[in-house]
């Protein structure tokens, strides 16, 4: 599904003391697809922006449209029917999980929109196994046993049995050690590439958004920043500091080096890359054997 | 004679009960041993359900010890009679800022500890407005804490811990939920305890950057300490951190996979300019 954003504003509490305008002027054109990273520090937007994917807010300029269809037009059960269509994860989604067993968690979602016993199961099924958890052992446990990592890839199944054609997750790796962290934005790039999705991962890492995004969105203050490949967002060291950001530690070094050796490319910024690069840099000159 | 820790773990091992009938109690920590001295900065890192927060909370009788001992300035957590001048000794900043806050008014959620002690008022106008000072929020004591950020929450959380006039800080993991610029506040606030204040401070943390300062640093596995020893002595053995789950900081990564090609970088470093000063100096040796 593509997503297209124009002109979008929000304003909380119109006409009162306490006017914010938290958007300003947000246009994006998402693909069908795509994996997008929405970067931004607190308080610039990033939660009011996603919250007009689905419908939850209701724009007060601009509007949104989805596959070419503008939400906010449309009647009251259409809207309920596209937000099946994009699921929303949000920040802590663990602390959503109620019921008394796994299954009875995931299943929550599909019986809300009626589906048949048959169909919910299969839906269960398959959701616990694309979060990477194995049905048959953890279907009975209660949600509230398992591990953090575990608790909220149940909550992110939860979401993903009412199978979305977008999926929009609020920092879902805040909180979790590393272990935990890799293993859900590994399932994350895993469902994207397997399922075809369109994956907006909202995250404090540029790190992590640098390793499994196609673009970034930056937000500040309410406005978009950067709409561009990593590489290209990480050029902008300077501004992203100003804005409270920063860019990978890998981007500072190749910049550095880069003073000392123009020849050094100052684009990369993952750590595998950047080992390939000194290794070129100190072979050069060298010699092949001169480094051991 | 030697000065006595602050801190004191013998040999201490923790359980929980197992949650249903029958099956074995759950063993979070085991046979630890640990001591911190006074004006230390030790860092604590594990991953989930390495034992980390069942550390933090013996330290001062959340929990008590299934067996060995705990011990805040020589008062063992077991004796009841010592609970409350343990928690005013040890005090404790945990992840979640608005679970830590009492009051609607930033000077009157400070104040809170004090007076639970029972201090005179005139003394705790005095530490109220020190804390605040200490932790750089002056500015906030008479705003409503809700309306604060998320570091800023945090600060406040440390300032009411500090007008409790402590000797140590127990950190557990305060910063897990704070954005960038809230995790660097809070940090700096952290160092700045430790370094003017000589506050002694344990950090439980994620964050292996946030550990680069640290005295000491323990690493904690399956509720045992399974390294110890100065950040650099730690971080360079990227191996072993890795197969528990670990991150290293990404200097020490890049320096880590440079050396296992062959090159002359050292283990141990870990910031952006020590990176290229190693560099240059391999190239100027040609």
């Amino acid at each position: 599904m593509s997503i297209k954003i124009e002109n979008l504003g929000q304003t909380y509490s119109k006409g009162t003391p306490f006017e914010y305008r938290a958007l300003k002027n947000v246009n994006l054109e998402i693909e069908d697809g795509e994996f997008v990273g929405l970067i931004g520090h607190t308080g610039s937007g990033k939660s009011t922006l996603i919250q007009h994917l689905n419908g939850l807010l209701t724009p007060t300029e601009g509007t949104v449209y989805v596959d070419g269809q503008d939400i906010f037009q449309e009647s009251k059960e259409d809207l309920v029917k596209l937000r099946m269509k994009i699921g929303l994860v949000f920040q802590y989604p663990e602390h959503q999980l109620f019921e008394e067993t796994v299954a009875k968690d995931v299943a929550f979602g599909p019986k809300n929109l009626g589906l048949s016993p048959e169909e919910i199961d299969k839906r269960v099924k398959e959701a616990i196994k694309l979060v990477g958890l194995n049905y048959d052992e953890i279907k009975d446990k209660s949600p509230f046993e398992l591990s953090g990592g575990q608790m909220r890839r149940v909550a992110i199944a939860g979401v993903l049995a009412m199978k979305p054609r977008v999926l929009v997750l609020d920092e879902p790796t805040a909180g979790l050690d590393p272990a935990g962290r890799d293993e859900i934005l590994n399932q994350i790039k895993k469902l994207h590439e397997q399922e075809g999705i369109t994956v907006i991962l909202v995250s404090h890492s540029m790190e992590d958004v640098g390793r499994l995004v196609d673009r970034i969105i930056v937000m500040n203050d309410g406005e978009v920043a950067y709409f561009d490949k990593p590489k290209e967002v990480f050029k902008h060291v300077k501004e992203l500091e100003n804005m409270g950001l920063a860019a990978p530690r890998v981007s500072y070094l190749m910049k550095a080096l880069k003073e000392h050796f123009p020849e050094v490319d100052d684009e990369i910024f993952m750590i595998d890359e950047a080992v390939a690069e000194i290794e070129k840099l100190l072979k050069s000159e060298k010699g092949e054997d001169a480094h051991v | 004679m030697k000065e006595q820790p602050i801190i004191e773990i013998k040999d201490v091992s923790f359980e929980y009960p197992a949650l249903e009938e029958g099956e074995k109690n759950i063993r979070a920590l085991d046979h630890v041993n640990l001591e911190v001295r006074k004006g230390e900065f030790v860092g604590v890192i594990g991953h989930n359900g390495s034992g980390k927060s069942t550390l933090s909370k013996l330290l001062n009788a959340i929990i008590l010890p299934t067996e060995g001992d705990v011990l805040v300035k020589g008062l063992n957590t077991k004796d009841e009679k010592s609970t409350w001048d343990i928690r005013q000794a040890a005090g404790m900043v945990f992840q979640n800022p608005d679970n830590q806050l009492v009051a609607s008014i930033v000077e009157e959620d400070v104040a809170f500890g004090p007076e639970n002690l029972g201090v005179i008022p005139s003394e705790i106008r005095k530490r109220v407005d020190n804390s605040l000072e200490t932790v750089g929020m002056s500015k906030f004591k008479r705003k409503e804490p809700h309306n604060l950020s998320g570091g800023q929450k945090q600060r406040i959380a440390i300032a009411g811990i500090l007008a409790m006039e402590p000797e140590c800080i127990i950190f557990d993991e305060p910063t897990a939920m704070l954005d960038p610029n809230g995790r660097k506040e809070v940090m700096r606030t952290i160092k700045k305890l430790n370094e003017e204040n000589e506050m002694t401070v344990l950090h439980i943390t994620h964050y292996m950057d946030e550990l680069v300062d640290a005295d000491r640093i323990i690493v904690l596995d399956k509720g045992r300490i399974i390294m110890e020893g100065t950040p650099r002595e730690i971080f360079s053995q990227v191996d072993k951190l890795k197969e528990i789950g670990l991150d290293v900081p990404q200097m020490t990564a890049v320096a880590h996979d440079l050396r296992q090609d062959g090159f002359d970088i050292p283990a141990s470093l870990l910031e952006v300019d020590e990176m290229v000063n190693a560099i240059c100096q391999l190239k100027s040796r040609t």
